[in-house]
């Protein structure tokens, strides 16, 4: 596995001295940028050095140092390595960076996030609003010093569970459920309490307009619940006519603060908590995650292991595909025939992931340095079955049913473009991104596990329209499928765990980044050690999340219908983008 | 021609709806629907027509790997005697993600230390995850996962020491392969622990 190279042999200090500082931390690596020239920094990273793509934005509350970091992962479009860059503030209330939207559209939502849970203003920012959050809570959860309801200590295992674990009960140490606390001068039983106002002004602000005759605009709320909107996420739209004029996404129902527990579980509770996130695709999540851990670790992992996880991973790729086909095809109004078609290869799948670590959806099958348990006896003859037989044949009667079909491709083609130009800088992924003709596939860009053995195409399609993004899945699905075929051919015998299984794993201080193809794009874990059993900072770069910054450029101009199309075709689950 | 890819499509779903219906003539005299043979063709690489299972008639068989909810074994003596093979270690309780595991250690009364055996031992299956951890790392085989997934119940699923255990032979019964496994390892700790003591 590479790690990332300091300088990348480019001699960056030297080219923006006084600005930049390699990060000495041991474990850590990067550059710390002035926080003064960030902008003039990150603007010449884009257009002289080429990183042209930034994927992740997040903070980390360093408590006792008293200072807070916000951390960019950018990378380029045409592969290698990637360029980390922090920038450091005091640690006050709030903290105050400028906002790279203006050079990175990508990192809109992304800094919403961080200024909700973190407290990090970013000024500049056209639209900082509380994104996962509602407007009447109180502090930033992701602080060091927040404490949730019924807190007992600071990191997992809890002491009053063994050897004296007298049994109590959430609901009995606080019968009146009245530990909920609001921000100063926010009471929403006095005086006048109107949620959306800022939200509202928010999709006035953001429509452009043009000359012509004044008409009247009306603002159109979907969901939370909505059964076209995939789970409980909710869109609102500004009107003119029939016609799309602005579109802001709004979350956070099902918001539980992932990274909060993260970071009070130690490393390998996190485990089945990441198959939480996209639980459509939890293989591929836990995959991500082992990867950042054993980064920190230094751990290798066996070659039948790692064989294993990359036949997980795609087949879990090719369940979601299904999955996400399936769920187009409704919102596109061919009621659930697509859907059960697509449903019986999926259960076929669950039924090997079932077989091989226990449970068909929440896998937790990953360990640090390996896999959980081997194969049993007759799931690798399941497995040949269905890729060699089954699958191959019902994905091309999935595309005999579908891709010419008259209704899918006009409601398809030509429909919610994304231009290649906007796809990179929204920091579209996986197939949003790959649809809009940019060929970039981090298994093929930044190889990880082993899938540079692997012959296979990085699937990719040019017209960045629904059609294209409905096609550009079955093309991945074929590939997987050849993925899994090669990785059964050459399927080697041995051990599956390196070393003994351990409990309470050692993780040496420091800072990594692990990063994977997953179904619905790049999805990364960014975990900070400090060398005690609990993560100090676990950040999820969540790609559902992520693609919805270019929900609302793409739907701009269509018609209201098609919101659930392109919705749908962007491919997101509630469980990852709220976290 | 305009309208042939719709006609396609139609095609594929009455190919569907026909094969059942061919599958079912070809079954004539076999039992198709409530055998376990027939759930099995019907997803399978030959299973062409109907795909979907009728529960709670019919019941997709589970894998061995199958976790819902631990359960501890316990071993039963010539007196009829249950022995939980539980030490309350406390590895389960530490290694479990959502903390709903909660022990009492017992100690013995007269000199006050603890004695390998748990005094109470509860989970809080409302919060259990089915993460299968406890049971990856119990070092005593004690704590399994169950295959029982018809747990719906009006009220709150604590379950203390008494519901959750259940007789090896019950373990032996839904996890052979696992459990011959694991007999293995044991008696050849055993034979060596054995052999060490008669030297």
């Amino acid at each position: 596995m590479k790690t990332i190279a300091r300088g990348n042999a480019l001699d960056l200090a030297a080219r923006f001295p006084g600005i930049l500082t390699a990060d000495a931390r041991p474990g850590y690596s990067g550059w710390i940028v002035e926080k003064a020239h960030l902008l003039e920094f990150a603007a010449a990273l884009r257009d002289e050095l080429g990183y042209d793509y930034l994927s992740s934005v997040t903070g980390v509350d360093y408590l006792p140092e008293g200072k807070m970091e916000v951390v960019y992962h950018a990378y380029r479009t045409t592969g290698g390595p990637g360029l980390v860059f922090k920038v450091q503030a005091q640690r006050q209330d709030p903290v105050e960076v400028s906002s790279l939207v203006s050079i990175y559209p990508g990192a809109e939502l992304q800094e919403r996030e961080a200024w909700d849970l973190l407290g990090i203003k970013f000024t500049g920012h056209p639209d900082l609003r509380r994104i996962l959050m509602w407007e009447g809570f109180a502090g930033h959860p992701l602080r060091k010093d927040w404490k949730e309801a019924y807190f007992e200590e600071d990191g997992k295992p809890l002491k009053s569970r063994w050897p004296e674990g007298k049994i109590v009960q959430a609901e009995d140490k606080n019968p009146f459920g009245d530990n909920v606390a609001y921000p100063d001068g926010f009471d929403p039983d006095k005086g006048k309490y109107e949620p959306d106002e800022a939200l509202y002004k928010a999709l006035r602000e953001s429509q452009q307009d043009e000359a012509g005759l004044p008409t009247d605009r009306i603002i159109v709320n979907m969901g939370p619940q909505h059964p076209s909107t995939h789970g409980v996420f909710r869109v609102a739209v500004m009107l003119d006519g029939e016609t799309i004029v602005s579109l802001k996404p709004v979350m956070g129902y099902l918001h539980r603060n992932h990274e909060k527990i993260g970071e009070r579980n130690t490393f390998l509770m996190n485990m089945p908590y990441t198959d939480r996130l996209d639980y459509l695709s939890s293989m591929s999540n836990n995959f991500g995650y082992a990867l950042a851990v054993e980064k920190l670790m230094q751990i290798a992992v066996p070659e039948r292991a790692d064989y294993l996880r990359v036949m997980m991973a795609e087949m879990t790729r090719i369940a979601n595909h299904l999955m996400a086909i399936g769920a187009l095809l409704n919102d596109l109004g061919a009621y659930f025939t697509p859907m059960l078609y697509a449903l019986e290869e999926r259960e076929l799948l669950l039924d090997i992931f079932e077989a091989v670590a226990g449970s068909r959806m929440m896998c937790n099958y990953f360990r640090f340095g390996g896999v959980a348990r081997d194969l049993p006896e007759d799931a690798l003859e399941k497995i040949k079955d269905l890729f060699f037989e089954r699958l191959p044949r019902q994905i091309d009667e999935l595309d005999r049913f579908l891709t010419e079909n008259e209704i899918v491709r006009a409601r398809g083609i030509g429909q919610g473009v994304l231009t290649a130009e906007d796809a990179i800088r929204y920091s579209a992924a996986g197939p949003l991104l790959r649809a809009s003709a940019i060929p970039y596939d981090v298994r093929r860009a930044e190889p990880y596990s082993i899938y540079d053995r692997f012959e296979f195409d990085v699937a990719v399609r040019s017209h960045g329209d629904i059609y294209d993004r409905f096609m550009i899945r079955l093309d991945e699905i074929r590939q997987s499928i050849r993925i899994v075929q090669q990785a059964v051919k050459g399927l080697p015998k041995g051990p599956i765990q390196s070393g003994k299984p351990q409990y309470q794993v050692r993780v040496p201080a420091g800072e990594s980044y692990g990063r994977v193809e997953g179904p619905k794009g790049e999805l990364g874990f960014y975990v900070i050690s400090n060398g005690k059993p609990n993560p100090w900072r676990y950040h999820v770069r969540a790609p559902s999340f992520i693609n919805l910054t270019a929900f609302g450029p793409m739907c701009v101009g269509q018609k209201i219908a098609d919101v659930v199309a392109v919705l749908g075709s962007i491919d997101i689950v509630l469980g990852e983008t709220d976290r | 021609m305009y309208g042939k890819g719709i006609l396609k499509s139609l095609g594929v779903s009455a190919r569907h709806f026909i094969e059942t219906y061919l599958d079912d003539i070809r079954w004539l005299g076999r039992k198709r629907y409530g055998s376990p043979e027939g759930i099995v063709h019907r997803a399978s690489k030959k299973g062409r027509g109907i795909f979907t299972v009728q529960y709670p008639e019919e019941k997709i068989p589970v894998p061995e790997e199958f976790r819902f909810i631990p359960f501890l074994v316990y071993e039963i003596n010539s007196n009829g005697e249950k022995f939980y093979r539980c030490t309350s270690c406390g590895i389960c309780a530490k290694v479990c993600p959502p903390q709903c595991i909660w022990i009492v250690r017992s100690s013995d009364p007269a000199t006050g230390r603890p004695i390998p055996d748990p005094a109470e031992f509860y989970i809080d299956a409302d919060i259990c995850m089915n993460c299968g951890l406890c049971a990856e790392y119990c070092p005593f085989d004690a704590i399994k996962m169950d295959h029982n997934y018809e747990l719906a119940s009006y009220g709150r699923a604590i379950f203390n020491k008494e519901m959750l255990g259940k007789p090896v032979a019950y373990y032996e019964g839904i996890r052979p392969v696992n459990a011959a496994k694991e007999n293995a390892a044991r008696a050849a700790k055993e034979a060596v622990r054995a052999a060490r003591a008669e030297h």
